[in-house]
């Protein structure tokens, strides 16, 4: 693995987040750092407070204590929204694609180019969107045959493609991957991890939500383990095996 | 390819064609039909009667598109028309008798579209604001906006006594005379009325109007962002709304729009049959979902378009005109449009199958 050079200012810096739900608390005192270029792994069983931490970083939940930077920057989100116009763009499982729409639709969705037809109609520029969306592909070496054909009629990695494509366009700082080959055949899944790896290379850091320990040790150069609300692991992934991760997960050494 | 799978491969083309053309080829397939079986079918001023008692449908059918795209439906299309169309004729006959022409239906569109974006503006409020489902908040606005018509009118047609509103309802553009000659917008001066008989008009206004309609309903749907997020909404509403479309406020867009061609429809019944009548619009809704289902759209969401409901209307319309010419009993109409209905979506969903593989 490549280690990520010394570098002065994480891209994303999380200090002391906690987060309660009434008497329980799911993430409790936590903090980490994610630098440019860098693919981080959160790992931990169910319950061990990953999917709440990563809410708190996309903006679904509001913490209740605890600060998130941004490229040296405070930042506060009140809406998933927000999140993603600082740049912090999550990929949930269900892509959340309009399978009736196109890729280049699909990427530009909420955010459409347009143009002025007859003076009166704003038109969406669809070849702008085109010429676009190919090219955010082809920087993400992905070849989809027909960019015009509906989601629905393409593959499951074509699908995860697009979905990071449209991150990547908008210039996301950071790209939270929600449990990205859940759903996917093998063939599929080393797509999704080609694609990760593609991301790496534009300098996108990846914080990846992932169950699947195959994923895990394929993509990841660091992995952050929680367990029970805290922070109980952080380390190169090149420095454990699957055993220690398992171990660390649930609690046993 | 090698040449053993080609003949398979392009019997799916093809078949995939059919299925995608299938309302053009069954719209050809009726007009050939009619023409060769019905006496009088394939005249000009029969096709001119056809698209003139089409207009009506086909606005409100157009707004119905939008709604069924995003992935709802109206229920309340018909009755909210009817009850423009009575708030309109009330209207119109309220002015002095030397009122211009253009001041009397000005005042009545916009009356009649006032009321019909209130109905429209509730229907949207409660699905995007308050999550009503479409079917229930527009079947409770059926029966509002049902109650109010009647009870406007008493229960009875409103007749309208503006002079020369019937002439701008069933007008042309163009008038024809064996000797008099063409005259533009007015029939030929100096005809006695026996020789009326003998003029043909050519292009209806209400025609006209209907053509202005579905290019706009067209351009906006299939150009603007308005109508690329009725699609976004009706494929994955979710996915819309995480993209940060504004879909509440889309969709109480889409409610009054399809209102807005309602109030549009009940101002064309009013000046076409000079009344305005509660239950002007009673048999909107079936045609309506109809035409827009015959059209390709997905009672899911999601598909459709205007060219579509274009077909989806003409097939009702050349079906109703055609038995007609036949002199077979109107009530075969609704059993036609019926299993027209049920064919377009089989072939619709084994086109979803083709398009899978």
């Amino acid at each position: 693995m490549n280690q990520p050079s010394v570098q002065s200012e994480p891209i994303l810096r999380a200090v002391n987040l906690v987060k309660r739900f009434g008497g329980l608390t799911a993430v409790n005192d936590v903090s980490f750092d994610i630098y440019a270029g860098e693919v981080v792994a959160l790992a931990g069983d169910n319950g061990a407070g990953k999917s709440t931490l990563i809410k708190m970083i996309s903006g679904v939940y509001r913490p209740d204590g605890g600060h998130v930077y941004l490229d040296g920057k405070e930042i506060t989100m009140a809406s998933p929204l927000e999140a993603r116009g600082l740049g912090i763009e999550t990929i949930y499982q269900d892509l959340a694609l309009c399978e009736n729409l196109d890729a280049t639709v699909n990427i530009f969705l909420g955010r459409e180019p347009t143009m002025r037809l007859f003076g009166v109609f704003k038109q969406v520029d669809r070849a702008h969107m085109l010429a676009e969306s190919t090219k955010v592909l082809n920087r993400l070496d992905i070849h989809i045959p027909n960019l015009r054909r509906p989601i629905r009629q393409m593959s499951g990695g074509q699908r995860q493609a697009v979905a990071i494509a449209r991150a990547l366009y908008w210039n996301a700082r950071l790209v939270i991957m929600d449990e990205p080959t859940a759903a996917l055949g093998v063939p599929e899944q080393r797509k999704v991890h080609e694609l990760v790896g593609a991301l790496k290379r534009q300098n996108v850091p990846v914080l990846l939500i992932s169950h699947n320990l195959q994923d895990i040790f394929a993509v990841s150069d660091r992995i952050i383990v929680m367990r029970r609300g805290q922070k109980v692991g952080d380390m190169r992934t090149a420095q454990v095996t699957d055993d220690d991760l398992v171990a660390m997960m649930v609690g046993s050494t | 390819m090698t040449a053993n799978t080609h003949p398979a491969y392009s019997r799916r083309a093809i078949l995939e064609t059919i299925s995608r053309l299938w309302a053009w080829l069954f719209l050809l397939g009726m007009v050939v039909f009619f023409s060769i079986a019905g006496n009088g079918f394939l005249t000009p001023f029969n096709l001119q009667a056809i698209l003139a008692n089409m207009a009506i449908l086909t606005i409100i059918a157009l707004g119905q598109t939008y709604v069924i795209i995003s992935g709802g439906i109206d229920l309340s299309v018909g009755w909210v028309m009817g009850m423009a169309a009575v708030i309109s004729a009330t209207i119109m006959n309220s002015w002095p008798e030397s009122t211009p022409m253009w001041l009397i239906v000005v005042s009545g569109l916009v009356v009649g579209l006032i009321a019909a974006w209130i109905a429209g503006l509730v229907n949207g409020v409660l699905i995007a604001r308050l999550n009503v489902p479409p079917f229930i908040a527009t079947l409770g606005m059926f029966g509002i906006a049902r109650g109010i018509g009647f009870l406007l009118s008493g229960g009875m047609p409103v007749p309208i006594y503006v002079k020369g509103l019937g002439f701008l309802g069933n007008g042309f553009l163009f008038y024809y005379h064996p000797t008099a000659g063409w005259s533009f917008l007015t029939p030929p001066a100096g005809l006695v009325q026996s020789d009326l008989r003998n003029m043909t008009g050519y292009f209806p206004f209400i025609v006209i109007v209907m053509l202005v309609m579905l290019l706009l309903a067209h351009i906006v749907l299939s150009r603007t962002t308005f109508g690329l997020h009725t699609y976004a909404i009706g494929g994955n509403k979710e996915a819309a709304m995480r993209a940060g479309i504004p879909v509440a406020r889309r969709t109480a867009a889409i409610y009054m729009l399809s209102a807005t061609f309602a109030a549009i429809a009940g101002l064309l019944y009013n000046v076409r049959f000079t009344n305005g009548a509660a239950n002007a619009g009673e048999a909107m809704l079936l045609d309506t979902v109809a035409a827009v289902v015959i059209g390709g759209a997905s009672l899911f969401g999601g598909a459709g378009t205007v060219i579509g409901t274009l077909i989806g209307a003409l097939i009702i319309s050349v079906l109703a005109n055609g038995l007609v010419i036949l002199r077979v009993n109107p009530f075969w109409q609704f059993i036609a449009v019926g299993i027209v209905i049920i064919i377009a979506v089989l072939i619709d969903q084994a086109r979803e199958k083709f398009a899978q593989e």
